[in-house]
């Protein structure tokens, strides 16, 4: 079996799709890994109420906690300069006027860009919604992060999502241990794959048919 | 003017009857009205709607640290508004699992649809048609709108009973600042709520906040009890429970780097 790229290289090649001047909001799971490769000049925003804010607070300084700086996880981080604090009315007409990108985990994602991301079956209880749906909808692009198959092997890549819909046709790029793919009006476009593995094998892990782009590269993270 | 100030948290609640809806701030500990919901539990009030945007789970109770949580309430529920169930290292529906088994009611909803739906209720809306939700399981039961080509969801305003509030600062006509993230869902709260009762680290006199920084008007404000310097959830009890949570491997792992 080929090597897939790990967590924290998916992390480092999402965070490479921001741009100084980007407002971004990042969900759980890798998204909250691509937090440590944020361009100079992004603006981070958690949900409870803060823009710009700095640095988490690491294990090893756990003096410099502050119960009043925690982020939507309740993760801890450092007040900076230039930061902004509000309540969540604004938070949220941040998050749903088109304003900010965002980093989502995914459980599945289809051609057509509809996104799966918080409930794997069980009903209404079977998963936490938070504000991920706002996000899907409401922000400018949504890029979703994911491991390209399921332990087992199975394509998260779909022609239709089995699991919950967290929104429709809102994914705009999946960024995968394997690949980098474009959601078009025409279909999935594979714009990059993982070191050492070709289009063709991505394919054969990936549900629906991929549009293989003319200039196809390596993933790179430069 | 009406004097606001309460002496005790157990007088500040001491008129909510069964039945009541109540909304409140819950981010973990962070926000948290811990006095208010200890009177509350207390008080034993039954039948209550409770609408917040998480419910804490009990095992994050610390050895040594007074702590009230929101799931300390669960027992004394009728009904759930929220977006958040479980978190994932419990599982989902972690929280609540057990109550819903004995009746609990869960109304889920989007985070941002609650605060929509509570500003709808706070400015007397009769409601809102919401793009988040279409194509999901929240949809049943709604009514769908094309407005502009674009799918919407009717979603009804809430407006609760009570508020509970904590706040950093208040003056004695309830003009209210918070501090940092603890500002959160707490401004809309209080203006959507019937009678809002604020929780503060401070109390000072007329002219002790300025006006430019006043984030709660004192008109949406009913109430206010000074939380005390070894109560739940004051500066130094909450410094003394980061200490604590710093000990346990799995919740340093979650919530530090």
């Amino acid at each position: 079996m080929k090597e897939k790229l790990d967590r924290e290289v998916v992390a480092m090649r999402a965070a490479k799709e921001l741009k100084d001047g980007d407002c971004v909001n990042l969900g759980i799971g890798i998204p909250n890994l691509c937090a440590n490769y944020i361009p100079e000049g992004v603006l981070v925003e958690t949900e409870n109420g803060a823009l710009g804010y700095g640095p988490l607070v690491m294990q090893d300084e756990i003096e410099l906690a502050d119960q009043h700086y925690t982020d939507a996880g309740g993760r801890y981080w450092k007040p900076i300069p230039g930061m902004a604090l509000f309540d969540i009315v604004t938070s949220f007409i941040m998050i749903r006027s088109g304003r900010m990108i965002t980093i989502l985990g995914g459980l599945q994602v289809a051609e057509n860009g509809d996104l799966a991301n918080w409930n794997t079956g069980g009903g209404a209880l079977g998963g936490t919604i938070g504000g991920g749906m706002d996000l899907a909808v409401g922000a400018k692009r949504v890029i979703v992060t994911l491991e390209h198959t399921t332990k087992s092997g199975k394509p998260k890549i779909v022609k239709e999502c089995t699991y919950p819909l967290t929104a429709k046709r809102c994914t705009n790029t999946v960024i995968t241990d394997l690949a980098v793919i474009e959601v078009t009006p025409e279909g999935m476009v594979l714009k990059e794959v993982a070191p050492g593995w070709t289009a063709a094998e991505v394919q054969e892990l990936t549900e629906p048919k991929l549009i293989i782009a003319k200039d196809l590269k390596e993933i790179d993270l430069v | 003017m009406k004097n606001k100030v309460f002496n005790s948290f157990d007088e500040a609640v001491a008129d909510i009857p069964d039945g009541a809806s109540i909304v409140t701030e819950c981010w973990g500990t962070t926000g948290m009205s811990q006095n208010l919901i200890d009177a509350l539990v207390r008080k034993g009030t039954k039948n209550l709607t409770l609408i917040t945007h998480n419910l804490l789970p009990t095992v994050l109770k610390l050895e040594g640290i007074p702590s009230a949580n929101l799931a300390d309430l669960l027992p004394q529920l009728k009904k759930i508004i929220t977006p958040v169930v479980g978190i994932q290292q419990l599982g989902a529906g972690a929280f609540v699992k057990d109550y819903v088994e004995k009746g609990l009611e869960v109304e889920l909803t989007s985070h941002g649809t609650l605060a929509s739906r509570l500003y709808a209720g706070a400015a007397d809306l009769g409601g809102i048609y919401n793009p988040v939700g279409v194509g999901t399981i929240l949809e049943e039961g709604k009514e769908k709108r094309v407005i502009d080509g674009r799918e919407y969801l009717f979603e009804k305003p809430i407006k609760p009973d009570y508020a509970f509030i904590r706040g950093h600062k208040a003056d004695f006509y309830g003009n209210l600042v918070y501090w940092g993230v603890y500002r959160a869902d707490q401004p809309v709260m209080a203006m959507a709520a019937k009678c809002t009762i604020a929780e503060v680290d401070e109390i000072v006199e007329l002219g002790g906040i300025d006006p430019e920084h006043v984030v709660t008007p004192g008109i949406f404000v009913d109430r206010i009890v000074k939380v005390p310097e070894d109560a739940m959830g004051s500066v130094k009890i909450t410094k003394a429970a980061i200490g604590k949570i710093g000990e346990i491997d799995f919740i340093r792992k979650l919530l530090f780097k």
